[in-house]
């Protein structure tokens, strides 16, 4: 997998194929020191940090070529116009869409879901009409299709999963109808890391006539994502989650399906012409992007894009899965802690409880060793409670990662035992 | 030692693992349930006043550390105390959380209380430590819940903090 190093050597503790110390240099923020220790940043499945690479693209946008795109014809907003569409490409093949214009730009997962709900499922789904959901669904591809439910009359349906976090597949097949009109599943877990068989899930609502949206924000960073392969109708994803800018996101939909769907929001550049009397839009993608976009943050992301494929996915995916597995094995064995989460099939993210701490208070005294992890919910709700706990700890992983790491915040969990042992 | 090693050091080892007047409170006279939905703590506060006075206290459901231990001291410093008093106390341990009352040089009334005065330095905390007073506050004017959310936010400005994503 490392193709740079030419000469055989000797295989390291922490050899998995990428020059992790070398990736570390790229990313400054990696440098800091928390409470006067190392940091060990553990909570990139809320957003992952930017390379060097990505900061310099951002600056020179904002140094040398920032104007408003598709309106002038001078200098800079041809400059700027060609280097916000050029992202178009990258992430086409990132995700292997079929065309450019099947990429809507928005702000986030957030946004995208909010399209899809306002542009598609307020015009195709009625009173009486059903959507079905998982357990597994962060709240942002829940609240939006409640809302829908609620102005329309239609019905949501939840599928379970089981105790290790997978879904019941069975139980989804049988939840369809003659009224379903969406599914909208997660790609991978955002609580729990599990990675869902979304081209079987796909397929079974395929039979019923049933189009499926896939929430990709924890996918897109971690597994090579084929939208074609999956068949998937739609599909979502952030940049910040992909060592790209906040503000920037993606909806992939199917040709077929953004033609047919409504725009969200009016205003400039979303248009082909206007009049009081009658008003046309713009084809596909910009139908979709009324308003001045985050032009500097897509092309943020378009420079995320290019980093991460000149290291490949395929190498940060087998990377994480080593950390997680070494993770999964260090964690699980300590006394007093309950792994949440342990579907055979995971990517990333690694939950859990230890035996009458609060996870709060975990997540307060790992900072103290400079350990940075997520405490609370998750935006996922249905999932705490599917697991009766309030909260978990979750340390969530990136190529940039190391073994010594998850070393480290195994001994900063011994510390926080210890503390609460007296 | 770190503030938060030292808050836990001091405060941890002894009142959330024997919290005091642990509890639902027989024949409470007034209840408020307290709520901080970003940190999940959960509580309820009983009480049973007579002449204006504390006359019993009690606390229970599920919580955090800070918020366990900073709810049993809080139930032993005011038994016994008149109405008036409890309210200054309260007004007191919100002003040194937040960290507008230096207990080391300001008069206060708060006594072992200040052990919580290193919270000021962990805000994403703070809310935890306050939510028993802030319910006890509620349940004294007869209010039957309390959040540390929205219009209810014991700490003013606060609202800009949100509970994060993914």
């Amino acid at each position: 997998m490392n193709s740079r190093s030419a000469a055989p050597r000797e295989p390291r503790a922490d050899d998995l194929g990428l020059d992790v110390e070398r990736i570390r240099e790229d990313f400054p923020i990696l440098r800091t020191r928390v409470n006067g220790k190392p940091l060990v940043f553990l909570d990139n499945a809320a957003s992952s940090q930017m390379p060097q690479a990505v900061i310099a693209r951002y600056v020179r946008y904002r140094t040398s070529e920032h104007a408003n795109i598709h309106r002038g014809v001078h200098h800079l907003s041809e400059v700027a116009t060609r280097e916000y569409e050029a992202v178009r490409a990258k992430v086409r093949a990132w995700i292997n869409a079929g065309e450019e214009r099947e990429i809507i730009y928005t702000s986030g997962t957030t946004d995208s879901i909010n399209l899809v709900a306002h542009g598609y499922g307020r015009k195709f789904i009625g009173a009486g009409d059903e959507i079905i959901l998982t357990v597994l669904e962060h709240h942002s591809n829940i609240v939006p299709w409640q809302m829908v439910a609620e102005e329309k009359g239609a019905h949501i349906r939840v599928v379970p999963c089981n105790d290790a976090g997978e879904l019941d597949i069975e139980t989804y097949r049988s939840l369809f109808t003659e009224r379903t009109r969406l599914v909208g599943v997660t790609h991978v877990s955002n609580a729990l890391g599990t990675v869902n068989p979304i081209a079987d899930m796909v397929a079974i609502a395929h039979a019923h006539g049933a189009p499926v949206l896939v929430d990709g924000a924890q996918a897109a960073p971690h597994l090579p994502v084929d939208v074609q392969a999956l068949d998937c109708d739609f599909y979502a994803f952030s940049s910040h989650k992909l060592c790209g800018p906040t503000g920037a996101g993606i909806l992939y939909g199917k040709a077929r399906h953004l033609e047919a769907m409504q725009p969200f929001k009016g205003g400039g550049d979303m248009i082909r012409s206007v009049s009081f009397e009658k008003t046309t839009y713009a084809p596909i993608p910009h139908k979709f992007e009324a308003g001045t976009p985050p032009i500097a943050e897509v092309i943020g992301l378009g420079a995320a894009l290019d980093y991460l494929s000149a290291i490949g996915i395929g190498s940060i995916g087998a990377h994480e899965d080593e950390l997680l597995r070494y993770a999964t094995d260090r964690v699980g064995a300590m006394a007093g802690v309950r792994l949440i989460g342990t579907a055979r099939q995971k990517a990333a993210v690694l939950s859990f409880e230890l035996d009458g701490i609060h996870p709060h208070d975990v997540g307060t005294l790992l900072n103290e060793e400079g350990v940075a992890v997520r405490t609370g919910h998750h935006c996922a709700q249905p999932v705490m409670q599917r697991f009766g706990v309030p909260a978990t700890v979750r340390a969530s992983f990136a190529f940039y990662n190391t073994l010594p790491e998850i070393d480290a915040l195994v001994a900063a969990i011994r510390k926080v035992q210890k503390v609460f042992a007296g | 030692m770190s503030a938060a090693n030292q808050l836990y050091q001091d405060v941890i080892l002894d009142h959330n693992r024997k919290p005091r007047n642990f509890g639902k409170l027989a024949a409470a006279s007034h209840q408020a349930e307290g709520l901080n939905p970003l940190c999940g703590d959960h509580i309820w506060v009983y009480l049973r006043l007579k002449d204006a006075q504390v006359d019993a206290i009690g606390f229970d459901g599920q919580s955090c550390a800070i918020c366990k231990a900073s709810a049993s001291m809080m139930t032993h410093a005011v038994k016994g105390k008149s109405v008036t008093a409890a309210e200054e106390l309260a007004q007191e341990f919100r002003d040194m959380a937040l960290g507008r009352l230096d207990p080391e040089s300001a008069e206060h009334h708060l006594g072992r209380l200040k052990v919580f005065a290193g919270v000021r330095d962990l805000p994403t905390r703070v809310k935890c430590a306050i939510l028993p007073w802030h319910t006890l506050h509620a349940a004294l004017n007869a209010v039957a819940q309390a959040s540390t959310e929205g219009e209810d936010d014991p700490v003013p400005g606060s609202g800009v903090e949100q509970p994060g994503h993914a």
